[in-house]
């Protein structure tokens, strides 16, 4: 076979890094807020806004860390309406997860017929930070441990999340925000402010995501550019169950789809790329099928808290 | 959802009040319509693009002009379609988001057999078929996500996105492999003749799927708010927990639910292809369910409201895609007004609700 020659595998391994890091980061994200308590619908349009602000504060300042500094900032800014609008005000999570994901897509598009669509500017390539040793290692090596930070810095933050969840005060906050709001209320907390901030953080990894499609995957930004990353985020999200070592399998084997789909088609192999990205749903949908139970979410997922209500 | 709850018992209001009710549902409906298009109008004024000569031209030509008008109401029989199938499916509680797919797998089925079908049955025969056919395998798609629901208690938010995916994929690739037209080099399914598409209306080019879609919304509308098997569905929805007490098969309505949902989906779909295009072509998706969404939820799941809702999108839409071309604002815009005024009527639901509080209703 020439097909598996150490290029391709390289080609692939990284290609299910470049493709699984913003699913991981959207993942991670989603499963914050619903943790909270938020139903985040609206985290394709926090990845878009990501998306534009990092790809435009990278090309105006060129540098791409301040690109995913503002790719967060721009997640953040989306996540910010969702906090007034969901947490402070109480409206319908879905409703306005919709309104913002469609106001995201219309709003970056919009700014970018405005500024780029004469220039169509391409960013040059991101400077990866070369681990010493790991990264002699044959093809693991170049694809994983050759990497843009922001790869290191997803990786890192799972380990992080397990720990925040299980050993930290304010892991617990988190949890029963979203399991028994009254609780923590009167436990002396503020159910507004741990969701709120929840959701921020959701905002600000998801937005880091979009930034790292634009700005290290893809190099330039095309409007609706994030095609559905972040609802394969809610997937992973919900598939996970609270665990965010599972979001990290769920990402590399989407991930791993996604990019031999691209892979197989350079190889000039003759599968339609629908049915290599069909796999991965297909497959979940089958061990739902045959293994699933109950998701297990948070009782208070998708409703508001006001205080004294019963 | 608040509303699905308190509709429950006015089936039977006094004409007075039934008469500010429905005075308050327009305001309520009509004042979040005017104040988005006053923000997007400023929007306009930023992008440096005069909002009234904007708003003039799109209506101009979605409303005013008779080619506009009558792609517009082409246009609106698919959304009305995806409106009726939403509106089963959110007062059930039900929360159906893949609405894309199961239009994109009936519009396929249908694309591919009605061509075949014509040559050897009447016209009418087929058509009739090939809407059957729609229905039943948007159906099809949608009872997967019924029974993960149904029986072991699957979010279906997540299922019927998923299934999303996988529709779209499985659409095209049944369009690339399988029922490919041999006669053309284009991937796209056989072509149903012009002429023995659906009927259009009076002269007009106007298709009849705008008459299926308003009698599927009206229908669903009655159901949904005069039957007693709507009824059951929408105490499923406010309440499955009191649904089981109250003796409720909660596992069977749910399936019933999806199957109708999904159903008038695939339907849809097959109106689209029947009625308008023709065929399906490789990688096509209008995404017309996710744009449907929104609308329903404007209509707080009222099938009045929601043709109205459908009738103005469809303008915006037909006249903002000829705006593109002449005025150069991209027809994306249509996306930021449609966020605006969901975002709007959010804020104004929530307003109501503080002054009846005060007001100590």
């Amino acid at each position: 076979m020439t097909l598996f020659t150490d290029t391709f595998l390289i080609a692939l391994l990284a290609g299910v890094v470049a493709a699984g890091v913003p699913l991981l980061l959207a993942g991670l994200g989603e499963q914050l807020s619903e943790k909270a308590g938020v139903l985040n619908v609206g985290i394709e349009g926090m990845m878009l806004g990501g998306a534009y602000l990092g790809f435009y504060v990278a090309w105006a300042s060129e540098s791409t860390g301040l690109g995913f500094l503002a790719g967060a900032l721009g997640g953040m800014t989306v996540a910010a309406l969702m906090v007034l609008f969901c947490v402070r005000l109480g409206l319908n999570q879905i409703v306005i997860g919709i309104a913002l994901t469609l106001g995201a897509e219309g709003a970056t598009a919009l700014l970018h017929h405005v500024q780029f669509s004469r220039l169509y500017p391409r960013l040059p390539e991101v400077a990866t930070w070369r681990i010493p040793g790991l990264a002699e290692i044959p093809i693991v090596g170049p694809a994983l441990f050759d990497r843009e930070p922001v790869v290191y810095l997803a990786l890192g933050l799972v380990p992080a999340f397990v720990w925040l969840y299980r050993r930290t005060h304010l892991g617990l906050a988190i949890q029963a925000a979203g399991d028994k709001p009254a609780a923590l209320d009167s436990a002396g907390e503020s159910v507004l402010a741990i969701r709120a901030l929840s959701v921020l953080g959701c905002g600000a990894l998801v937005g880091l995501g979009g930034a790292f499609m634009s700005i290290a995957a893809a190099g330039v930004f095309v409007p609706f550019m994030t095609h559905g990353n972040g609802f394969i985020g809610i997937v992973l999200a919900m598939l996970a169950r609270g665990r965010p070592l599972w979001v990290l399998l769920g990402a590399a084997l989407f991930g791993a789809c996604l990019s031999a789909a691209t892979a197989l088609q350079v190889a000039g192999v003759d599968i339609p790329t629908d049915v290599v990205q069909m796999l991965p749903f297909a497959a979940v949908m089958a061990v739902l099928l045959i293994a699933g139970r109950n998701a297990k979410l948070p009782a208070a997922l998708g409703a508001a808290y006001v205080r004294g209500e019963r | 959802m608040s509303e699905t709850t308190s509709d429950i018992g006015d089936g039977r209001a006094a004409p007075a009040f039934a008469r500010r009710e429905i005075w308050g549902v327009l305001a309520m409906s009509l004042g979040p319509v005017l104040a988005a298009f006053v923000l997007s109008g400023l929007i306009l004024l930023l992008m440096q693009v005069n909002p009234f000569s904007y708003y003039g031209y799109v209506f101009g030509r979605g409303l005013f002009s008779p080619t506009g008008v009558q792609a517009t109401l082409t246009r609106m029989g698919p959304l009305l379609l995806l409106a009726a199938s939403l509106i089963v499916a959110f007062r059930a509680g039900i929360w159906n988001l893949g609405g894309d797919a199961q239009f994109l797998v009936g519009a396929v089925f249908a694309a591919a057999w009605t061509p075949l079908m014509v040559a050897h049955v009447p016209v009418w025969g087929a058509l009739l078929a090939g809407m059957a056919v729609s229905a039943g395998f948007g159906a099809l798609w949608g009872l997967v996500p019924a029974f993960l629901r149904a029986y072991q208690g699957l979010n279906e938010i997540i299922t019927t996105l998923m299934m999303n995916f996988l529709g779209l994929s499985l659409a095209s690739v049944l369009v690339k492999l399988v029922f490919l037209d041999p006669a053309t080099t284009v991937p796209q399914t056989r072509t149903l003749p012009v002429e023995d598409r659906l009927p259009t209306l009076g002269g007009t080019t106007i298709s009849s799927g705008l008459l299926i879609g308003l009698v599927a919304v009206l229908a669903v509308h009655f159901v949904m708010t005069r039957t007693a098997f709507g009824l059951r569905l929408r105490v499923v929805g406010a309440n499955a927990g009191a649904a089981v007490h109250a003796g409720l098969a909660v596992p069977a309505l749910t399936v019933a639910v999806f199957a109708i949902s999904a159903g008038f989906a695939g339907l849809s779909g097959g109106v689209a292809i029947l009625g308008q295009y023709g065929n399906v072509r490789a990688d096509w998706n209008p995404a017309y369910a996710m744009s449907v969404v929104p609308l329903v939820f404007l209509a707080r799941f009222n099938g009045f409201a929601a043709i109205g809702f459908v009738a103005l999108f469809s303008i915006l839409s037909i006249g903002s895609e000829s705006a593109a071309r002449r005025m150069g604002v991209p027809n994306y815009f249509t996306l930021v007004t449609v966020a605006i005024l969901l975002i709007v009527l959010g804020l104004a639901e929530y307003w109501g609700a503080r002054r009846r509080q005060k007001a100590g209703v």
